[in-house]
């Protein structure tokens, strides 16, 4: 059994800043990512980012994670494991890993959780035909591996995701037929919008995907528009010749690991589905085990990137050390979240945090 | 009606741009209508001229004296929310931000866009700047006719 | 349907992998996954599913939703789509949950 005082689950945006500011405050830190790089989704994003200076405003994701890897260079009391598949968590706070082939078994005295979040599905008829992608997915061939996913695709669902891969699709040469979005308004930045529709792609609201048409591979769809009871009407199907159909509908926070160790989850659905219950200091039901980032509600890298730097002060402060700046960071962070979530697009997560906190004490 | 299609009503457009005698200077356009926690704009800007403030939710506001039209806030709004215009005797010249290939060029006839997207004219490519601190966002200097002023947006290559 | 020129990223010439699908010689490069370097040559169909032997090509391509399992080297199950590709991979479409020999 190896000793750390912190093992961080998640490689992302979330887990390096949490990685930052717990190494800053003299804690032995140890990082275990699954793959082969660090940054999470960060390394796909290839737009300009939001918010100010301190969630890296105006810089493109993949830079913003280059940012947060060198952050933690030469920091000796930081231990990165790449190719690391956390495997198993325990309420005594044993973590057990998969790499190499080897099992190993480590012993912490805190943990974190910051293993982000996984796409939503969608059913229809015939959704499982190769060529229906995930977003994520999307952005991961074309933007990691220069691999164009289709040449005539269709995007279901306009939130930030759906108009930014669209976006991003468009760059790579690819026609984007249509966006199409089941609710009446569009999800997303209007800026985003408005940027999609310049470049003559039209936002089809209220529709949705009826069925995929295709033998060994999607080869149309059959869109139909909706009434205000979300109900397809008759009458009003379409059908689009496509070579890709693309599923933005949404994430869901990856709290797998907590149904290990029986953490308390609460379904959110302004959070994006079940998520672990928290307390102010991002700790779950379970002593000393902490969840920060997508894991714990779905909203964007800028809050999770804040959420990080807090856990990380928080963690200090639960193994009895301080960051040489602890009270002025933490009240930085913890302003700058709170504004990120002032706007009307912060309404949902504050409505979902209301409801996991209900009947807690504010610390 | 922006919350439906993504494309702001004449009003909402009209109400960003400055009067016409203004405009003999060039001034940044803020197309930014929602409430988002974003101020790279504001932060860009050497001269002060885009007011966000404490409370980073606010959309920003020019503040059309201090503006040069020097267009450093049009590559830095992640958005692509902002373009500088400027009318010079009969047209309507613009800076916009620009992120595909083919990258125009000096001297060539792209297609003028509107909002929703349509070709409305034709746009002469005056200038190209494309340096290592815009990241990779070109900003295309562009004239068209100035009956367009309030309809132009972007460009569109000629196939 | 490789990407070459891209507004924002570069793709520079990368180091060409020789590998088998299906039992032809097919060729990907340095850096691809077995499913990234499948559906560059166009082949998007990566198993059968069990019951109603469906056609199935992968959907999230970061290992958490299974649908891109493969044979590879003679092993089932292999999630394609974060395994990088080697020289001399053997890969064959799935069509059944997979035998351990």
């Amino acid at each position: 059994m190896i000793n750390k005082d912190l093992i961080i689950i998640g490689g992302g945006p979330s887990g390096l800043c949490a990685a930052k500011t717990a190494a800053e405050a003299g804690i032995d830190v140890m990082v275990i990512e699954r793959s082969n790089q660090l940054g999470g989704q960060l390394i796909k994003q290839t737009h300009k980012f939001f918010g100010s200076k301190s969630q890296y405003a105006k810089t493109r994701g993949y830079d913003i994670a280059g940012i947060l890897i060198k952050d933690l260079e030469s920091k000796s009391n930081l231990e990165i494991m790449k190719n690391a598949t956390v495997v198993g968590l325990y309420p005594d706070l044993v973590v057990t890993v998969l790499f190499e082939g080897n099992y190993i078994k480590y012993q912490a005295k805190s943990i974190i959780v910051a293993t982000g979040a996984s796409e939503k599905f969608l059913a229809f008829e015939n959704n499982d035909l190769p060529g229906i992608y995930g977003a994520g997915a999307v952005q991961t061939l074309m933007n990691l591996y220069g691999v164009l996913p289709g040449q005539e695709i269709i995007m279901v669902g306009s939130g930030n995701i759906g108009l930014i891969v669209s976006y991003q699709l468009l760059q790579a040469g690819v026609n984007v037929k249509a966006i199409v979005e089941a609710a009446p308004t569009i999800g997303g930045y209007k800026v985003h919008a408005s940027k999609i529709r310049r470049l003559g792609v039209p936002i089809l609201t209220k529709t949705t995907v009826q069925r995929a048409i295709g033998t060994t591979q999607i080869e149309a769809v059959e869109l139909v528009s909706l009434d205000e009871k979300w109900k397809p009407i008759a009458g009003t199907e379409s059908i689009f010749k496509i070579d890709a159909l693309c599923i933005s509908v949404g994430l869901s926070p990856m709290h797998q690991l907590l149904s290990m160790i029986n953490a308390t989850t609460k379904f959110i659905p302004e959070l994006g589905g079940f998520v672990p219950v928290v307390d102010h200091h991002h700790e779950t039901s379970v002593k000393g085990i902490f969840v920060c980032g997508d894991a714990v509600g779905i909203e964007e890298a800028s809050s999770a990137m804040m959420e990080g730097y807090l856990t990380g002060l928080y963690i200090a402060e639960h193994l009895g050390k301080s960051h040489p700046e602890q009270e002025s960071l933490k009240k930085l962070y913890e302003t700058q979240l709170s504004m990120l979530r002032d706007g009307p697009f912060g309404v949902k997560t504050k409505i979902g945090l209301e409801k996991m906190r209900e009947g807690m004490k504010h610390a | 009606m922006l919350n439906q299609t993504g494309i702001p009503t004449k009003d909402q457009v009209n109400s960003r741009f400055p009067g016409k005698i203004a405009l003999i200077r060039p001034k940044a356009i803020l197309e930014c209508y929602e409430d988002i926690p974003c101020n790279p704009c504001s932060t860009s800007c050497p001269f002060d001229a885009i007011m966000i403030g404490d409370n980073i939710n606010v959309q920003p506001k020019l503040i059309t004296d201090k503006c040069t039209g020097c267009g450093l806030c049009v590559p830095s709004c992640p958005g692509l929310a902002i373009v500088i215009a400027q009318i010079k005797e009969d047209k309507a010249v613009f800076k916009i931000p620009y992120e595909f290939l083919p990258m125009p060029i000096v001297g060539e006839q792209w297609h003028g866009v509107n909002r929703s997207g349509e070709v409305i004219c034709d746009a002469s490519i005056d200038h190209v700047l494309l340096s290592k601190k815009q990241d990779h966002t070109a900003v295309v200097t562009v004239s068209v006719p100035e009956q367009y002023l309030y309809d132009f947006v972007t460009i569109r290559v000629k196939r | 349907m490789r990407i070459t020129n891209h507004p924002i990223l570069t793709f520079p010439e990368k180091e060409e992998i020789k590998f088998m699908f299906e039992g032809e010689p097919v060729k990907g490069y340095k850096g691809d996954t077995i499913a990234s370097a499948l559906h560059a040559l166009g082949i998007k169909t990566l198993s059968y599913s069990i019951k109603k032997h469906r056609p199935r090509g992968f959907y999230c391509a970061i290992g958490n939703c299974a649908s891109c399992n493969m044979v590879v080297n003679g092993k089932p199950n292999v999630r394609t789509c974060i395994t990088f590709l080697e020289e001399g991979m053997d890969v064959k479409v799935q069509v059944n949950k997979g035998v351990i020999k």
